[in-house]
C-alpha cells in the first residue's frame, strides 16, 4: 500500500518538476523534441536509480554510523559523478545499442539536480531501502511525463508566431506554469 | 585591461545575468523565491558559494591536471556548500528549515560549476573573485526580484510589509505555477529592456 | 607556473590532496557549529514549550513517550518551582494532512484544559490549510479551540458532527489538526496519573478513554491504518 501511494504521489501530486523544482534545467533544455526527451528520461532513470541505492547505502553504513554526515553533500557529489562515468564506460563496452540511445545524455546527468536532490530527499523522508528504490523510479516517470508532455506542447507553440520579447524561455516557462496549474489538480488524490 | 575590471563586475549584473540572459541555474530560483526574504537569502548562500570556489579554483588552477578538473572543482564547491549549509544551520535556524534541501543542491546550480570552468580556470584570482561577485549579484539581485513580485501578487506584501490587504493577493502566484508565469513574464520583459543594450553579433 | 600534466600520479596526488583538505575544513567548521546547532534546536523546543503553557519553571526534558499504532506523542511536563504539576505541552502528529504529516505541539493545563498550541511542521497548500498556524486560536465564530476541555468539548469539524468551523476550503487540513489534538489529549490524559518511573503507556490499557475521545472519528483512523 504505501509503495502504491509513494509512486502515485512522486508522479503527479509532487511532481518532482512541476511542483518541487527539481530538474528544470533539462526541462527547459531538451524538451524541444518528444524524441530526445524520452532519451533523457531513460538516462535518468538508470542513473538515479542506481544512485539512489548507492548513497542509500553510503549513508546508513558510514555516514550515520561514524558521524560524519556533514560530509553528507561532498561525498554523495563524488560518488553520483563517478557513477555517471562508470555506467558511461560499461555501457559503451556492455550495451553499444543502449549507449546509443542514452549515452548523449549521460555527461548532462552529473549537474541535473534531480539525481542529488532524491538521495537526499529519500534520507530526508526517512525511506527504507525498498521505498528508495520505489521513489527514485516513480520520480523518474514524474520527470519523463513532465518532460514529454511539455515536448508535445513545445512542439506545437513552435510553429506560431510570438513577440519577440516572449519566443523562446518566457513562453516555455509560461506554457510550464500552465501546466503546473494542471497537475494542482491532483493534490488531494492521495490523502 | 582596466576599464575591463568594471566590465567583469557589470557583466554579471546585467548583460550576461545569470537568470535573466543565460537562463542558468533555474531550481533553486524558482523553488526559493516563495518570498522576497527567502529569494535573497538564496542569492547571498550561491554568492558566497560562487566567490569561494571561483578564487580556489583559479588560484588551484595550475596544479590540477586537466583530465581530473571537473571532479576537483565539484569536490571545491561542495566544501563550500557544506560550509555554507552548516553556518546556516547553526545562526539561521528558521532559514535553514525554509530553504531545505536547496542548500545542498547549490552544488549541482549550474551557474558554479559553469564559472569555475569557464572563467576561474583561465583568469587571476582577482579577476575570478569579481567575477564571482557580479555573477552572485547577478542572481542575487534576478532572485529577490522574483521573490518581491510572487510575495506581492500573491500575498500583498514585500519583505513582509503589507502593501496591500491580502484577500486581493492572488494565492496562485506564492504556489509552483507562479514561480513558472511570473519567471517568465519577467525575463520576458528583461528581453525588451536588455537587448537593445547588448551589442549585436555577440 | 606550468601547467601539471595529466599523468595517473598527478591526478591522484592532486585529487586526494583537495579531498583531504576539503575534509579538514568541513570538520572544522562542524566543531564550530556544532554546538550552536544543538542549542537552536533545543532553545526551539524551548521557547516552543513556554509558548504553549501558562508560565512555569523546569520541565521534564525528557518526555513521555507514547505510540499509538502510527504516529508517537510526547508529552512534556512542566512543574512550579516547588515541584507542582501545571500543565503538560504535547507533541502530536497527523498523517491526514493533504500534503503530509501535521507536526503540533498542545499545552493544556492541569485540568486538560487547552493553553495554546503552535504548528511545528505542515506542508499544507500555503493560504488555505496553512492558515491553521493561527485560525484555531481566532477568536470568530466557533473556530477556537483554545480554553476549551477535549474531554468535554467536541473538537472535531462540524461537518463530522463535532463544534469546530473548519478553515475555509481546507476541511481535510483541519479535521488532520484536530485529530492531532485529540491525540494529544488522549496522551495527556494517559499520562496524568502515571509516575515519573513509567515511560512508555500501551496505548490497549486505554482503549475505554480513548474509544470516549476518538467517537466521532472512526471512519477517519481506519483509513489512516490501511
Amino acid at each position: 500500500m504505501t509503495y502504491i501511494l509513494i509512486f502515485i504521489s512522486a508522479i503527479f501530486v509532487n511532481n518532482i518538476v512541476l511542483s518541487q523544482f527539481l530538474g528544470i534545467c533539462p526541462f527547459l533544455g531538451i524538451s524541444k523534441k518528444i524524441n530526445t526527451a524520452v532519451g533523457m528520461t531513460g538516462a535518468v532513470a538508470f542513473v538515479m536509480t542506481i544512485s539512489t541505492i548507492i548513497t542509500y547505502i553510503i549513508q546508513k553504513t558510514i555516514l550515520h554510523p561514524f558521524d560524519i554526515e556533514f560530509l553528507r553533500t561532498i561525498t554523495f557529489i563524488l560518488v553520483i559523478a563517478a557513477l555517471v562515468q562508470l555506467v558511461e564506460i560499461i555501457l559503451k563496452k556492455v550495451s553499444p545499442a543502449l549507449y546509443q540511445a542514452l549515452g548523449v545524455y549521460l555527461p548532462l546527468i552529473t549537474t541535473n539536480c534531480i539525481i542529488l536532490g532524491v538521495a537526499l530527499l529519500v534520507i530526508k523522508k526517512d525511506f527504507n531501502l525498498v521505498q528508495s528504490v520505489v521513489y527514485a523510479i516513480s520520480t523518474a516517470l514524474g520527470f519523463g511525463l513532465a518532460l514529454v508532455l511539455f515536448a508535445g506542447i513545445r512542439e506545437q507553440l513552435s510553429m506560431i508566431k510570438l513577440p519577440k520579447g516572449m519566443d523562446g524561455i518566457p513562453a516555455a516557462l509560461i506554457t510550464a506554469g500552465l501546466l503546473a496549474m494542471a497537475f494542482m489538480g491532483f493534490t488531494g488524490i492521495v490523502k | 585591461m582596466k576599464d575591463s575590471k568594471f566590465k567583469i563586475l557589470v557583466n554579471g549584473l546585467i548583460t550576461e545575468n545569470p537568470i535573466f540572459v543565460l537562463t542558468l541555474g533555474m531550481c533553486p530560483t524558482l523553488a526559493t523565491s516563495t518570498s522576497a526574504i527567502n529569494g535573497m537569502s538564496m542569492g547571498l548562500a550561491t554568492l558566497f558559494v560562487l566567490v569561494g570556489s571561483n578564487v580556489v579554483v583559479s588560484m588551484l588552477k595550475n596544479i590540477i591536471p586537466d583530465k581530473v578538473r571537473i571532479p576537483a572543482y565539484v569536490m571545491v564547491i561542495a566544501t563550500f556548500v557544506s560550509v555554507i549549509e552548516m553556518l546556516i544551520h547553526a545562526y539561521f535556524p528558521a532559514l535553514y528549515e525554509s530553504l531545505g534541501i536547496f542548500i545542498p543542491l547549490i552544488v549541482v546550480n549550474c551557474i558554479v560549476l559553469g564559472r569555475a570552468e569557464a572563467f576561474a580556470s583561465r583568469n587571476t584570482v582577482f579577476r575570478s573573485a569579481l567575477d564571482g561577485i557580479g555573477m552572485g549579484l547577478g542572481f542575487t539581485l534576478a532572485i529577490t526580484l522574483l521573490g518581491v513580485a510572487r510575495e506581492l501578487l500573491g500575498t500583498g506584501k514585500a519583505f513582509g510589509f503589507i502593501v496591500f490587504p491580502d484577500q486581493y493577493g492572488a494565492l496562485l502566484f506564492v504556489l509552483a505555477p507562479g514561480a513558472f508565469i511570473v519567471l517568465g513574464y519577467l525575463i520576458a520583459i528583461m528581453n525588451k529592456l536588455i537587448r537593445p543594450l547588448t551589442p549585436k553579433g555577440e | 607556473m606550468k601547467k601539471l600534466s595529466s599523468n595517473f600520479l598527478n591526478m591522484v596526488s592532486v585529487l586526494s590532496g583537495i579531498a583531504v583538505l576539503a575534509a579538514f575544513t568541513l570538520s572544522f567548521v562542524y566543531s564550530i557549529t556544532k554546538i550552536p546547532i544543538h542549542n537552536s534546536q533545543t532553545f526551539k523546543l524551548e521557547s516552543a514549550i513556554r509558548a504553549v503553557l501558562p508560565p512555569f519553571d523546569h520541565f521534564d526534558s525528557k518526555p513521555v513517550q507514547m505510540k499509538d499504532g502510527v504516529e508517537v506523542m510526547k508529552v512534556y511536563k512542566a512543574y512550579n518551582k516547588n515541584n507542582t504539576f501545571v500543565g503538560a505541552a504535547v507533541e502530536a502528529t497527523s498523517n491526514n494532512g493533504y500534503k503530509g504529516p501535521i507536526n503540533v505541539l498542545v499545552g493544556f493545563d492541569k485540568q486538560g484544559v487547552i493553553v495554546d498550541y503552535v504548528v511545528l511542521d505542515q506542508n499544507e497548500t500555503p493560504g488555505l490549510g496553512s492558515k491553521m498556524m493561527n485560525w484555531f486560536k481566532t477568536r470568530r465564530g466557533n473556530q477556537n479551540i483554545v480554553g476549551k476541555n477535549p474531554s468535554i468539548a467536541n473538537l472535531s469539524v462540524n461537518k463530522d458532527g463535532g463544534e469546530v468551523d473548519a478553515i475555509t476550503a481546507a476541511t481535510i487540513s483541519s479535521r488532520a489538526f484536530l485529530f492531532a489534538i485529540r491525540n494529544a489529549y488522549f496522551a495527556f490524559e494517559s499520562n496524568l496519573e502515571t509516575t515519573s518511573g513509567i515511560s512508555t503507556v500501551q496505548a490497549d490499557t486505554h482503549k475505554v478513554l480513548k474509544e470516549k475521545i476518538f467517537k466521532v472519528n472512526n471512519v477517519e483512523k481506519k483509513g489512516e491504518k490501511q
